[in-house]
Order: C-alpha cells, then structure tokens, then sequence
C-alpha cells in the first residue's frame, strides 16, 4: 500500500488524533498525538490490510537549542520527537509515526514526559524503550521493567539531551 | 519443647535461607558470552528459571558523538560498532549518509562495495562458526576459521590498510580502489605453496582465495554442523518461533533460522537492493533436507547452519562479483550531488530531511538513522543495532534450559557486544 492510501486509512478511522504528515519527506511519516499512539499501533499491528509486524527502531530527537540566540532565529520550539520506523513483512511497505512530547512534564524540569509503551503491541520496543528511557528522558507507561539499560542504574541525568552536562565525577572517578 | 515456645511451621522458610533458587551470575569477564555481557541466571538447581541480561559495559557514547561529528568524521565510530563485520557497518551508514543527501554511486562503487560487504560477510560467519565451536568446547573448528580469516583480513589490509577497523566505505564510494598488484598475503602463499613475492593483482589473489577455501567449507561441516556431539548440544534447544522472533525484532540468520523468508539483500530499499540486482543468489530458509531429525525449524542448529550456508553463498556472490569487476571502468568515489570534489563531502551541509535505511549485515538488519538541520553535523545520528534485538530474545528462549547450555543459545545468536553498546 502506498503511504498516501495508509494515511487514508488512519484518519477515516482516528480523525484528528492525526495531526499531520510530511509525505514528501524520503520515508514518509504521519505526526499522532501522544494519547493515541497505542490505540493507532494495535490497529497498524492487527489490521489485515496493513499488518505494520516488525518494529525497526524507536528514537527520540531532542530539539532545543541551548544558546538562546540561535534558539530566537530556529525554526521550531523545543519539543521532543518520538519516531517509530515500522515495517510489514507481509506487505512490504514501511511507514514512520512521529509523536511530538513537550521535553518536560508540565514544563517541570526534572519531571519526565510521559508516553504509552507499546512492549503490549511488540516485545521488542521492551529494550528500545528502556534505551530511550535511558539516553533521553521519556517515560513509558504500563511498561513491564523500566529501568536503565546502558548506563550505570545510579546515573544521574539524560545523555542524549541537547542540556545535558556531563558529571565531573562519578563514584570518586574524576571526568573531565 | 516448652510450651512457651513459638514453633515456626517448616513450610514457611524465610527467603534468605531458601534453597531452591540459586542467582548465578555469569559475569561481564566470562570466556563464553561474547564479550562484556553480564548473565544474572535464576536457577533452580541445574535448571534455569530466568536470565536476566545487563548490558552497557562496551558504552561509548557513539550516538552523541555522532551529533559533534560530520558524517565522514563517524565513518570510524561505526568500524567500532560491530568489529568483526567493520566493512557491513561502514557501508551501511555511508548508504544511509547518500539516502539523506540523495545521491545514487555509479556501477563500479556498487561493485565494489558488493565484493568487499560480502568478503565481510564470509569474515564474520567464519567467526561466528570458530567461536560457537569454541563456546561448546571444540579448538579445531575456532583455528581453522581464523586461519582463513587472516587471508581475507591481509586481503583487506591490502586495500584500505587495515585490518579490523577500516574506515573504507564512505559517503560517495569507497577510499581506494582495488589494488593493481600486491605482493600474494603471506598466509595465502603458504597455504597454496605459491613463492611470497609472487606480484598478482588484488582480484585474482581474491579468486585463489576462494578457490583455496571452497573444498574446505565442506570440511568445517563434517567438523561442527554432522558431528554427533554438537548435534546433541544444539539441537532442540533454543527454539524460536516465527511469530516471536518477528515481535522481538530478530533479524538476520536468526530470523531466517525460525523460518521466516526475508532478507534484506532481496527485500530491502532500492538504493541497497540495486547493489545486488545483478547477482543472484540463494536465501538461505529451512527447512533444509539434511537437518539431523532431533533438530528443530528455530533451534541452534537451525541458526548455525543457516549461517553456514550464507557462507557458501557470499562465495559466488564475491566471485560473480570479481568477473563484472573486470568489466567495468570509472571512479571509485564520487562528489556530493551538486559538487565538484570529493573532498567537498567533509565539509558537505545536511540538507534539512532524515533518512533511515537498514542494510543486512551479518548479525542481522542494521539500521542507520540520520537527521540533517542544515548543518555539517547531523541533529541524530541513531544506529539500531541487530544484535541488540537478537540478545532480547535471550531471556525467552533460555527458560527450562540447563546452565550449560547457555553459552550454546547466547553463542547461536552471534551477538557482538560493541553493536549492542555502541
């Protein structure tokens, strides 16, 4: 199917849970709201049409801009992306889900955006979300075992963040 | 014995004095897991009730370096990532890179790039296969994949200059071309009893390479895949099914080991697929007519001949791929899309778009997403790694297994922990 019937698809069924797309983009992707990510991945999974089975990867783009003059002239408020590259073995095609999370909770720093984790849908977004979780700072609901997975469980901060400071010290190691 | 005494009921036992479930760690420093990858094993007695993986022991950071550095810069953090297959990983993310840009490599680059990405493959099958062998307690079959290994790494080093992390597939094409003439690699001239200062061209010290190797691919299958003792040890275990491996996200020899028929040579995004087109070749799916009866269609030896017989297939794949080689004529690197040099690609500007291809590398689908903003830097620069979606698995097809055969099932699925690290 091509993206354009699939984007059809979508938003007979889910209306204005879909807030956009960029079908001009090399892969293709529909924008969602963060509420709807589980109910539109069940139907992307189960929906014999499209039958979207393989998860190929889950990211999250942190876009801010720490220098607030270069921040003035960028073309995007600070937000975080969430991307879902899936694929269907069946089908053939591939489709993108982009969901946008504001990069703290309330606009609390420290207090963690919050998602649906869809590990229920497919076992393998299981590691990829606790990878997330890890590097960027997302939380995931109804996740079975979130915790990290990379670094140390006693490691303070997001490494992946565009704000991130690196510790000087950790556990009597001295960084630079 | 008083009556004043609190008598404990002996089926309540406290958890600290159980004796029926035993947490045996099987530490990141252990001669069969592959690298750092720590174990926790929850037994009960010799039978394995859970194993609970830790990973992040090979963490470098690679994803955020990867947004300070240009494309061309993270070429060598990619080599790093899955050592053992370094050419694959290059190669992937340089195809990723020319996606982004929308670039498509003339004929010759695809040439080469198919010879040296399926030479890479045979590299890293040959390790998967000595290094299972040695996980199960066998030397013979580990030194005669080395032995082997070593021509194709000499043939590598004569190319790029490297033997391990090579740097050679960038954005644009590949650093050098194939060499003229080279003096024959020392191991090769030993093996053939050719004179070492034979002067030969690259391509035809490739062919009596393969020619040297091909009788001896039958052998290693009388050495592991028809022995008795590794049949016994492998098959029947670890088993995987279909509708598992794909919701884990198993790809590669694992996937293809549970019966599942896609690869992603056949399957992929064009810009990879066109390396291919004109190459035919067998995708490896059981079930296979000679597997021994105890073994079943997801289990070890299902995973472990399903790389064999890849191995046999790279062959052909790199010997049709010398003979158009021969062919053909033109530049082995070529500017940015709208560029004069291709030194332009250091300094080459992102354009604002991102692109995420997966190319079939030999532990699996390794997928490389980029994010341009106008800049040399990208804004994301993400590696999905297969092995990381390979190890996942692990915890689910252990259960009921006994310890020692968890360096049989961890050893089936070929994890390389610098990919799974980064």
């Amino acid at each position: 199917m091509k993206t354009e019937e699939i984007v059809t698809v979508l938003e007979s069924k889910f209306g204005d849970q879909i807030t956009g797309n960029n079908l001009k983009n090399l892969d293709p992707w529909i924008e969602l709201t963060p509420d709807a990510l589980l109910p539109i991945c069940e139907f992307l999974r189960k929906d014999e049409s499209l039958s979207f089975d393989y998860l190929a990867c889950i990211s999250a783009v942190d876009y801010f801009i720490a220098d607030p003059k270069k921040a003035a002239r960028a073309d995007f408020e600070p937000h975080i992306e969430m991307v879902y590259h899936l694929e269907s073995y069946t089908h053939g095609h591939r489709l993108v889900l982009k969901a946008i999370l504001p990069r703290w909770k309330n606009d609390q720093e420290g207090e963690l955006p919050e998602i649906s984790s869809v590990s229920s849908i497919w076992e393998t977004a299981n590691w990829h979300e606790r990878e997330v979780f890890d590097l960027s700072g997302i939380y995931f609901c109804d996740h079975p075992n979130l915790r990290r997975i990379l670094c140390p469980e006693d490691w303070v901060g997001y490494p992946l963040r565009k704000d991130y400071q690196m510790p000087t010290e950790y556990h009597g190691i001295r960084g630079e | 014995m008083s009556l004043g005494m609190q008598v404990e009921d002996p089926r309540v036992v406290e958890f600290d004095v159980r004796t029926d479930e035993m947490l045996v760690n099987m530490g990141p420093q252990h001669p069969s897991t592959h690298g750092v990858l720590r174990l926790v094993l929850r037994t009960d007695g010799e039978v394995i009730s859970e194993v609970i993986p830790h990973i992040g022991y090979l963490h470098r950071c690679a994803e955020k370096i990867g947004e300070n550095l240009t494309p061309v810069q993270w070429i060598p953090y990619t080599d790093r990532m899955d050592y053992l297959a370094g050419m694959n990983m290059n190669l992937g993310f340089a195809l990723a890179c020319e996606k982004l840009v929308e670039l498509e490599v003339p004929e010759k680059v695809c040439v080469i790039r198919l010879i040296i990405a399926e030479l890479g493959r045979i590299a890293s099958h040959l390790v998967g296969m000595g290094a299972y062998g040695l996980d199960l307690g066998t030397f013979s079959p580990f030194l005669y994949a080395f032995r082997e290994r070593e021509i194709v790494l000499d043939l590598f080093e004569e190319v790029c200059g490297a033997r391990l992390t090579y740097s050679y597939i960038m954005p644009g094409g590949v650093t050098h071309d194939l060499p003229d003439t080279i003096t024959v690699p020392p191991g090769l001239a030993g093996l053939t009893e050719s004179d070492p200062n034979e002067r030969l061209s690259w391509a035809d010290a490739c062919r009596r390479f393969l020619d040297w190797i091909e009788p001896r691919v039958k052998e290693y299958h009388t050495l592991l895949t028809k022995n008795a003792i590794f049949i016994k040890r492998t098959a029947g275990l670890g088993i995987l099914s279909k509708e598992k491996a794909v919701s884990y996200g198993c790809t590669g020899p694992v996937l293809r080991g549970s019966g599942v028929n896609r690869d992603l040579r056949r399957d992929g995004e064009s810009i990879y697929t066109r390396m291919y087109t004109d190459f035919p070749f067998q995708i490896i799916v059981p079930p296979f007519e000679d597997a021994p009866p105890e073994s079943i269609i997801g289990d070890n030896w299902h995973r472990f001949y399903v790389r064999m017989l890849e191995l046999w297939e790279s062959l052909t794949l790199v010997r049709d791929g010398l003979d158009r080689y021969a062919e053909i004529e033109g530049d082995h690197r070529v500017p940015p899309p709208g560029k004069k040099n291709t030194a332009d690609w250091m300094k080459l500007r992102l354009p604002k778009a991102e692109a995420y291809l997966e190319t079939e590398c030999p532990r699996g689908q390794m997928g490389f997403y980029i994010v341009g903003n106008k800049e040399a830097n990208p804004w994301k620069a993400r590696a999905r790694s297969s092995s990381f979606c390979n190890l996942s698995v692990l915890p689910d097809i252990s259960r009921g297994a006994l310890i020692a055969d968890i360096p049989a099932i961890a050893g089936s699925l070929d994890v390389v922990m610098g990919e799974i690290d980064r």
